[in-house]
């Protein structure tokens, strides 16, 4: 049985062609994405790669101290080191000394081990009189911590090219001096309660937008057209107005002689001098947090609910249910996909808050973000900072994922 | 929403405080907004209402905090609002024109990896600002553009574009394609077709996209933060400063103005969006 093979007008199998065509077609989808594929990966999604890569890069010291890893490789860690090393770190240090370019490293070791910082300033004065010979009494006169073999043990610590503590500090842990896991001290456990402050203020915020956006959107759902437009105004002019013009009306109601107060007052629930504080703790960041973030759960369950029939419900009364078992049983098992939707976007946007925090939280309600940005902006741990946004990332692009295969982002409603 | 007669009195009460609930929440929604605006024509220097202002008093208004807005001495807001329009106006261009030539080609029915290069496209929008704000310092500072118009700008596109993707995606969901290969057929080059065919069909879409992506820009604070130097300073970053060290009635006048603004804005996107399903013939 032979097949005649159909050709099309090129004189090619027709089976060729049409591959040839859908590989065109495949092409030109791709040059057109292309140019934003582009220019994100150079500018966001590298840089986002170069972020997590500082966050474990701690190179820094063993290349301004090349001489000094050096001799410290064999060293037992036991007693202080012998003269050796004492002159491997002076031919290190004298350079950097004299350049003045050893700033980043005082503040690099002190993270290692408080105390570093003021000992090596000190060298760093001393070190142009040393004579050149006898350099480990020399350096032991200088300063305590030349006489001390933490500070030797914890220099060599910071040996391996890679390190993860800055992860370890991100959830309260560290390494002891022998490169055990350990609970960071007491006073200094402080990251795990603002992990745990900043979930659970998302979820809340979560709960409380649910709560308030599920009737709204009912009602706009199921009002005439031109009704709702007219509300549908009420959550867009929010959703369009700048988040700071929104942070600042927040925080005229809930300051101590704002209206919110002056009510509770005349209701007298509480004395005119002694208004409760308002803003400035987690009460604030919650009250702004779920107003500004409330029209991304009421667009999602709105734009749900406008699929659903009306005639279900009645079907459902007519059946015999009342309307409340109607609702239980038919409407709402229907809303779920937007539920879901909505909870996940707010929950993805409150997890990252940082300016309403910010500003109306004070320090008990500041989330993790603006510890983030404290330590780019005050304390210059960018290295830590980029570990605490790393392990963040991973979190929003778990949600994210989740998102994406339960929602499919190409349905996010905007307006 | 009206009650039949027939209903019993349960159902009656329940309706009542149902409706009673959605009005808080929509007083809830809206209401901060507008306690904005009698506090900037505030004659006093306080941010509550005065006794005056509670009786309606007119010298308890006054426009003085416009005129130290737009005349006062050593005042940023000038070169604030002369920075946020020119950043926002090119992050808006840039951001319009590669999220839709990007949303083009994902709308292609050829498009492989449709679902990962729409993750990816999307990412900037869902990442936290303070990340990204991370991510981009730190490259903008490796290139030399931090503390520039430039750096600003492209980080404003990165920001801008997932909306203009969005937006315009969703227009072309309902985009009758053989009209592109009628106008092909009948000898246009495809650059002609988009300029004459595709653009004026999906205009609605772009222009709400490049909307959100100026809206994106001109209210950006936290990138810009990291970013800017003191001459990039911006409307949101003055605002920012401000609101840290207290709160005058000057930021209640410029917040006023933004108000006044975004609500323009609302009604020429809502002008588009509905435009723009009657073009698709979306019937709702």
């Amino acid at each position: 049985m032979s097949t005649e093979q159909i050709l099309s007008s090129d004189g090619l199998p027709l089976e060729v062609s049409l591959r040839k065509a859908e590989r065109k077609n495949k092409l030109k989808a791709l040059f057109l994405v292309g140019p934003l594929f582009l220019f994100l990966l150079i500018t966001y999604v590298f840089p986002i790669g170069d972020m997590l890569f500082r966050s474990v890069d701690d190179r820094m010291i063993t290349s301004k101290l090349p001489n000094t890893f050096a001799a410290l490789e064999k060293w037992d860690g036991k007693e202080l080191p012998d003269e050796a090393i004492y002159e491997a770190f002076y031919k290190d240090f004298y350079p950097l000394a004299i350049s003045k370019e050893s700033g980043k490293l005082y503040q690099r070791l002190n993270y290692e081990k408080s105390g570093f910082s003021s000992g090596l300033k000190k060298t760093n004065r001393k070190i142009k009189k040393f004579e050149k010979s006898n350099y480990k009494e020399q350096f032991m006169e200088t300063h305590k911590i030349w006489r001390n073999v933490d500070y030797w043990v914890a220099l060599k610590n910071t040996a391996p090219k890679w390190s993860y503590v800055k992860y370890l500090k991100g959830v309260d842990l560290k390494l002891d001096p022998e490169r055990n896991i350990i609970q960071q001290d007491e006073d200094r456990r402080i990251h795990k309660i603002l992990w745990l402050r900043t979930l659970k203020v998302a979820f809340w915020v979560t709960i409380f937008c649910f709560m308030l956006a599920y009737p709204i959107s009912y009602l706009l759902a199921t009002l005439p057209m031109k009704y709702s437009n007219l509300l549908m105004i009420c959550v867009l002019l929010p959703f369009w107005t700048s988040l700071l013009v929104r942070t600042s009306s927040w925080m005229v109601l809930l300051q101590q002689q704002g209206p919110i107060n002056d009510l509770i007052v005349w209701l007298g629930l509480a004395a005119n001098d002694n208004r409760p504080e308002l803003m400035y703790n987690v009460i604030g960041t919650f009250v702004a947090m779920t107003q500004i973030l409330l029209p991304f759960m009421v667009l999602p369950l709105y734009s749900v609910m406008k699929t659903i029939s009306p005639s279900l419900m009645r079907a459902g009364k007519s059946l015999g249910g009342t309307p409340f078992v109607a609702f239980r049983k038919i409407y709402f098992p229907l809303t779920v996909p937007g539920i879901g939707a909505g909870s996940l976007l707010v929950f993805i946007l409150a997890i990252g808050y940082y300016i309403t925090p910010a500003l109306v939280g004070g320090a008990s309600g500041s989330l993790i973000s603006n510890t983030i940005a404290y330590h780019m902006k005050s304390s210059l741990d960018w290295s830590f900072a980029a570990a605490l946004g790393t392990m963040l990332l991973v979190g929003v692009l778990t949600i994210y994922w989740i998102y994406n295969k339960l929602v499919g982002i190409d349905n996010i409603k905007l307006g | 929403m009206s009650l039949p007669t027939y209903t019993p009195w349960n159902y009656r009460v329940w309706h009542y405080t149902y409706i009673t609930i959605c009005a808080l929440v929509f007083f809830f929604l809206i209401a901060p907004l507008f306690i904005i605006l009698p506090l900037s024509f505030n004659a006093e220097q306080y941010i509550h209402f005065s006794k005056g202002m509670l009786a309606l008093d007119p010298d308890a208004f006054s426009l003085r905090w416009y005129e130290d807005m737009i005349y006062g001495t050593k005042n940023p807001w000038g070169l604030a609002a002369k920075n946020s329009i020119i950043i926002a106006f090119f992050a808006t261009i840039g951001s319009t024109i590669l999220g839709t030539v990007a949303a083009l080609g994902l709308s292609s029915r050829h498009m492989p990896y449709k679902a990962a290069f729409m993750a990816l496209l999307i990412s900037p929008m869902i990442v936290p600002l303070i990340i990204s704000g991370t991510a981009i310092f730190f490259f903008m500072a490796k290139v030399g553009l931090a503390a520039t118009h430039t750096g600003i700008i492209l980080a404003h596109i990165i920001l801008g574009t997932p909306f203009v993707v969005i937006t315009v995606t969703a227009t072309l969901t309902g985009f009758d394609h053989s009209v592109t290969r009628a106008a092909a057929s009948l000898g246009s080059n495809p650059v002609n077709t988009f300029m004459k065919i595709t653009l004026p069909l999906i205009l609605p879409g772009v222009i709400s996209g490049a909307l959100f992506a100026f809206v994106t820009s001109f209210d950006e604070v936290v990138v810009v933060l990291f970013l800017a130097g003191l001459e990039n300073t911006t409307i949101p970053i003055q605002m920012w400063v401000g609101l840290r060290e207290q709160l005058s009635p000057t930021i209640m006048a410029v917040a006023t103005c933004l108000i006044i603004m975004s609500t323009l804005i609302l009604v020429t996107a809502e002008l588009l969006r509905r435009r723009s399903e009657r073009l698709r013939g979306i019937n709702r």
